[in-house]
């Protein structure tokens, strides 16, 4: 009997516990953010470098914004659209955030955004950039801490002009993404192109057809886009195909800092270009970089920089309005002051909310300890803007 | 002509891998009448222990060994423990309990070896290229993926047609009941055919890791398509799995290869490449159907259901 009524009480406890806490969360103390990125399958290791990045910011800002403590709530996509609507949706309900962040993949980010937006809360993205929020429907309430996805093959395509590349053969999946990094290459590039490939996205991981028809069509140079492993797997199978060394190889968003130990060796002497790399030399980077290699024992990618930038952006908003994040109309205009120093240098964003920002280009080489990085080698945009930028209304 | 050769060599590997896959899958269905989810968690494990024992033991060939013996022990272990005391349960019971395994191994796999993916490279003796006829020129890696896919095929082909564990094997998917009547002791046998197929997935990922990259999640995104092969070719066949999983790999590979130039002879250019990649990937699914509707039990149904 007593046991009884002592297992009651503590139940009783517990349950009053639970929602007095859930009182005190739900309040409104506090800054409360999402991330929504790729936690398992094939990607994870890229929400992983992210998530770890966004966490050592929180360190740096000692877990708290403007005096205000901070709350994460981690959510997996696993790399798909509809998975990450219902947890931007998850977010939105459960946790009440101000703010959402992390989408990896553009197409995830088309499905997702607006459940956000709609909800009241803002959207940062830390990776995704589709051509689709950056023109005539740019909106109010979406900012990016990465690029739009047109301007980095922009910047290869001159890249590859000044080498005289005449006759390329180009390859992207068949998504959002991969559809705008082929018109951002072809905005650029002055040769002509032998072919235009997409492939299956996102399940196709073998490229054993289109390598064959690369290797009929022998083009002057092919120029890629397939991020992370995908990326991986292509520069794998085009050693395999005998192709490399044969038909010099050019790609965009396919070589980081996480791929970099398995592909080293394919890929050394390889150039690329990016907004950010472990190499950029200002106080806010070297900061960012060294301590990420402390903590995790190993170098950023672009991607955990960019999720890094999008913490210090809110953190930023959050000072900037004091605190305050129930007018809409402040916080948007204390972000779009992007008063924080990004870790790419120089940073402030364009009228459609993407950063207006400088683009470098990268070379493959083996650094200390043998162990492949990325050279800083000169800059090829400043203060680049993307395309779409003119056809938003919006004022900034 | 040269492009089609080789196109025709790429579908046939794709084609072996996918058997390799889907032989042990539609054999565990067909003789336990048993839904294993958790088939693609053996594949993503052949792959992983490649590349480890390969690292170990220096050699492609001794790593490969090490991980087919370790696979095989995993599916014995995973049988004993786990999938024996599902075989009496209705399908959906089996599909919730697997799908928990792949869980179970992925998140197995990134405590284990971490959420990056790893890399293997093919042995140094089969990283060059073949000239297989003056223009044909093919990956040699990939050329001993064929090789080896056709003669595990044969070896279980003889396994199956001329051995009396075969013949067991085949009483048991025709007729359940009745072998267990006549005395077929269906434990050790249901062990037997689990530890195969755990085997033949295992080989599957083995073959594939100096292909792809290996990392979690690799199992599930091959498993769609062995359940695939396994519902053309009829369930329990092996030979219909065969013959399945050649046409699946032959109409993906040809598909992704020659439909968007097709559609562009007929349609515009923007046009073709819009529709192009989404039809390639859709073209299994229709060929499915179409199959389905001429053949209801597939290519080549066993006579009896297992339960039957």
């Amino acid at each position: 009997m007593n046991i009884r009524a002592l297992a009651g009480l503590a139940v009783l406890a517990v349950i009053l516990a639970a929602v007095i806490f859930n009182l005190t969360g739900n309040k409104g103390d506090g800054v409360r953010i999402g991330m929504v990125t790729t936690l398992t399958g094939g990607a994870a290791a890229i929400g992983n470098d992210m998530r770890d990045a966004f966490e050592l910011a929180l360190d740096h800002m000692g877990r708290s914004m403007g005096g205000q403590p901070v709350t994460v709530t981690y959510e997996d996509d696993a790399q798909n659209p509809d998975m990450g609507l219902q947890k931007t949706e998850r977010l939105m309900q459960r946790d009440k955030v101000q703010f959402v962040t992390g989408y990896i993949w553009s197409n995830v980010l088309l499905a997702s955004y607006r459940a956000a937006t709609e909800a009241g809360a803002f959207v940062i993205s830390a990776n995704a950039g589709p051509s689709e929020l950056a023109g005539a429907q740019c909106t109010p309430n979406f900012f990016s801490t990465s690029w739009q996805n047109d301007q980095t093959p922009m910047a290869m395509g001159e890249v590859m002009n000044r080498r005289n590349v005449s006759n390329v053969y180009v390859l992207a999946p068949n998504y959002a993404a991969g559809r705008n990094m082929v018109s951002g290459f072809k905005r650029t590039f002055k040769g002509s192109i032998a072919a235009e490939e997409y492939t299956q996205w996102p399940d196709q991981i073998d490229f054993a057809a289109e390598l064959a028809k690369i290797r009929a069509a022998n083009p002057s140079a092919v120029w890629f886009f397939f991020p992370g492993n995908y990326g991986t797997q292509f520069f794998k199978q085009y050693a395999q195909a005998g192709l490399l060394g044969q038909i010099p190889l050019y790609s965009s968003f396919s070589i980081d800092d996480l791929n970099l130990p398995q592909i080293g060796d394919l890929v050394a002497g390889a150039q690329l270009t990016q907004h950010w790399g472990a190499a950029l030399d200002n106080p806010a980077n070297r900061k960012f970089v060294d301590d990420f290699r402390k903590k995790y024992g190993r170098t950023p990618s672009f991607y955990a920089a960019q999720a890094y930038d999008s913490a210090m952006l809110i953190k930023s908003a959050v000072e900037g309005t004091r605190g305050d994040l129930t007018n809409h109309d402040t916080v948007r205009a204390a972000l779009e002051k992007a008063n924080f120093e990004s870790v790419r240098g120089t940073f402030r964003f364009g009228r459609n909310h993407f950063p207006v920002q400088d683009f470098y280009l990268f070379e493959v080489v083996r650094g200390a300890n043998n162990a492949y990085a990325l050279k800083l080698n000169e800059r090829i945009y400043t203060a680049h803007t993307d395309p779409y930028a003119a056809n938003c209304a919006m004022a900034h | 002509m040269i492009l089609f050769v080789e196109q025709l060599l790429n579908g046939l590997q794709f084609g072996v891998l996918l058997f390799l896959l889907s032989a042990g899958l539609t054999l565990i269905f067909g003789v336990m009448g048993m839904v294993n989810l958790a088939h693609g968690s053996l594949y993503m494990l052949g792959a992983y222990f490649a590349v480890m024992f390969t690292e170990l033991t220096g050699s492609f060939v001794l790593g490969a060994g090490a991980a087919l013996i370790a696979t095989t022990a995993v599916g014995v272990i995973l049988e004993v423990i786990a999938i024996r005391g599902l075989y009496d349960r209705p399908h959906l019971e089996q599909v919730l309990a697997t799908f928990g395994l792949i869980l179970f191994f992925n998140e197995g796999a990134r405590l284990v070896w971490g959420p990056a993916g790893l890399s293997l490279a093919p042995p140094e003796f089969l990283s060059g290229q073949v000239t297989l006829l003056p223009g044909i020129v093919y990956p040699a890696y990939r050329l001993a993926v064929l090789v080896a896919g056709i003669a595990s095929a044969a070896a279980l082909y003889l396994l199956v047609a001329r051995t009396r564990a075969g013949m067991l094997l085949r009483a048991a998917a025709a007729n359940r009941r009745m072998a267990e009547a006549l005395g077929v002791n269906s434990r050790l046998l249901f062990l037997g055919v689990f530890a195969l197929g755990a085997a033949l997935s295992g080989l599957a990922g083995i073959l594939a890791a100096p292909l792809l990259t290996v990392r979690v999640g690799m199992g599930e995104e091959v498993l769609l398509l062995a359940f695939v092969v396994v519902v053309i070719g009829g369930i329990g066949s092996v030979r219909g799995a065969l013959v399945a999983a050649l046409i699946v790999g032959l109409i993906d590979t040809l598909g992704r290869a020659y439909l968007p130039g097709l559609l562009r002879t007929v349609f515009t250019g923007q046009i073709a490449d819009a529709v192009g990649p989404a039809l390639a990937s859709m073209l299994i699914y229709v060929s499915m159907v179409v199959i389905l509707v001429v053949r209801p039990r597939g290519l080549f149904p066993t006579q009896s259901r297992a339960d039957g």
